[in-house]
């Protein structure tokens, strides 16, 4: 069982430091990334299109940060040749950045349609739904980085658990908007923008999920990928 | 324009510090030009490349490359091999050391070496270390007990030899040998320290307690080592030298040379489809 001090034990005061800082690093392009999620939700309710300019600029940090993250696990592999749990640091290290990057990316397009919503002008329907799994994948984000900071497999458990009710919410909307756009057929290509953004929030409740599987594999070593909840469970509590 | 960011930290955004260039680095030690024969045959090919200073300083290569050849050459212990017969010439801070009338002694306390296999002398912890200091004359028990607990402090070995500094270092483990034969090589204040296959001869674990020491001397002094273990190398060693049949192949920051080496050949060795 390794725990969040065990890559600060090696002989080589080096190695320690060259661990801590890739997972520092990490963990602030998480907070980052957990940030524009919040503020791409926020620019398209509050029609606040300055913010969403600033979530697409954020965006290149971010962008920027995964290849010196990339960059760094690349060294350490060359230099360390990592072994047991600090391989598994390394590898799930460099796959989050992925699903972080990909996070980021779609925080740009809910910023998109946040910009052409401003512009169309009305309120449209559908904000309801987007705060409420805007808050849900935010939150998800959060403790997938937070399990991430801790090597809390409980926790990461509960990020992929919750994964699942975000999906039937992001169904539950889909129905309701269709229903919007059946009444009024005038309002179908903004209520489609609000798909598009639901959908965006979506994949990022999914990348999220894909991180917490990430950290499972780095505590317990098991892929627990493409696993049924309840094998992944058994998985976890070490069943 | 600054782009705002809500005062997340950003740090990983700067390109890594530690990345390090040649061409920014002090010289300790300057080889413009330099071959060498062992009787007819030649060995070193015209080499040329600077050792930086306070920096650490890996020669790799198969065997027979040349690169122990090249590392003797820094305190001239080539002399003592018969017909062995240098053309060129090697600059420690500006000097040829191989100029007529050179204090080879005094090069040599300069330039310390420490070798694959420990040889401490069958003498007590502390007299190995002081060894150095008697023979230059200092006698004032002060300076002697000074300097053994600093050396050994500095060789990270004090902690486990204080309370028998007066018995055989023949009864020390081999990692700990090592380490006071170190300390014995530090204890004359030298300016380069040359370690030819320091832990060959030692056990992981020991062989990286090595590692760690020779990452904290550099603070203090230009270190060369030779070693057949390219992971070492590649943990231990801020540039990396890489010799094939008696010439420099490449030469460059130990990252670049991991991780994207210039030459088919240098790819090869390291990646272990060298034939």
């Amino acid at each position: 069982m390794i725990s969040k001090d065990s890559h600060t034990q090696h002989i080589s005061q080096q190695f320690n430091a060259e661990l801590e800082e890739v997972r520092s690093h990490l963990l602030a392009m998480g907070g980052l990334v957990e940030k524009q999620v919040n503020d791409a939700v926020i620019a398209l309710i509050e029609a606040d299109s300055g913010l969403a300019e600033q979530v697409r600029e954020v965006d290149d940090q971010i962008n920027m940060m995964e290849r010196n993250i990339d960059e760094e696990c690349v060294r350490i592999l060359a230099r360390r040749q990592p072994a047991a749990s600090d391989l598994r640091l390394i590898i799930s290290i460099s796959k989050s950045v992925i699903d972080l990057e990909r996070i980021g990316d779609e925080t740009t397009k809910i910023a998109r349609r946040a910009i052409e919503l401003c512009e169309s002008g009305e309120s449209p329907r559908g904000y309801v739904e987007v705060r409420h799994i805007g808050d849900q994948v935010r939150k998800m984000v959060q403790e997938a980085l937070d399990a991430f900071a801790r090597f809390d497999a409980d926790l990461a458990l509960s990020v992929v658990q919750y994964d699942k009710t975000v999906d039937r919410e992001y169904k539950t909307a889909l129905r309701e908007l269709v229903t919007f756009m059946m009444e009024d057929p005038r309002s179908i290509s903004r209520v489609l923008s609000v798909i598009w953004v639901l959908r965006s929030l979506e994949r990022i409740g999914d990348h999220a999920r894909n991180i917490a599987a990430l950290v499972i594999y780095l505590v317990r070593g098991t892929d627990v990928r493409h696993m049924g909840l309840a094998r992944m469970q058994a998985e976890v509590r070490g069943e | 324009m600054q782009t705002p960011t809500h005062g997340i930290d950003i740090s990983a955004l700067g390109r890594d510090k530690r990345s390090l260039r040649l061409a920014d680095e002090t010289v300790a030690i300057e080889v413009p030009q330099l071959s060498l024969f062992y009787g007819q045959k030649q060995a070193l090919f015209d080499i040329s490349l600077n050792i930086p200073k306070q920096r650490v300083t890996a020669f790799i290569g198969p065997s027979g490359c040349g690169k122990s050849t090249l590392l003797r050459c820094f305190n001239r212990m080539n002399d003592l091999v018969d017909g062995c017969r240098i053309e060129g010439v090697i600059n420690l801070d500006g000097t040829n050391i191989y100029r007529k009338g050179e204090d080879v002694a005094d090069l040599r306390r300069r330039v310390g070496m420490v070798f694959q296999k420990p040889n401490p002398f069958p003498k007590s912890i502390y007299e190995n270390v002081v060894y150095g200091l008697r023979i230059q004359g200092i006698k004032q028990k002060r300076v002697l007990d000074e300097t053994v607990e600093w050396a050994l402090k500095g060789a990270a070995l004090w902690e486990e030899v204080k309370d028998r500094l007066h018995e055989s270092a023949l009864g020390l483990s081999g990692g700990q040998q090592q380490r006071l034969v170190i300390a014995r090589t530090i204890a004359v204040q030298p300016e380069v320290l040359l370690l030819d296959e320091p832990s060959s001869a030692l056990d992981p674990i020991s062989s990286l307690k090595v590692e760690e020491l020779i990452y904290e001397l550099k603070a203090k002094y230009t270190i060369v080592i030779v070693t057949h273990n390219m992971q070492q190398a590649a943990r231990v060693s801020d540039y990396t030298a890489f010799m094939y049949m008696g010439k420099l192949i490449e030469y460059g920051d130990t990252d670049t040379l991991f991780t994207n080496p210039a030459k088919k050949q240098t790819e090869d060795y390291i990646t272990g489809r060298y034939g």
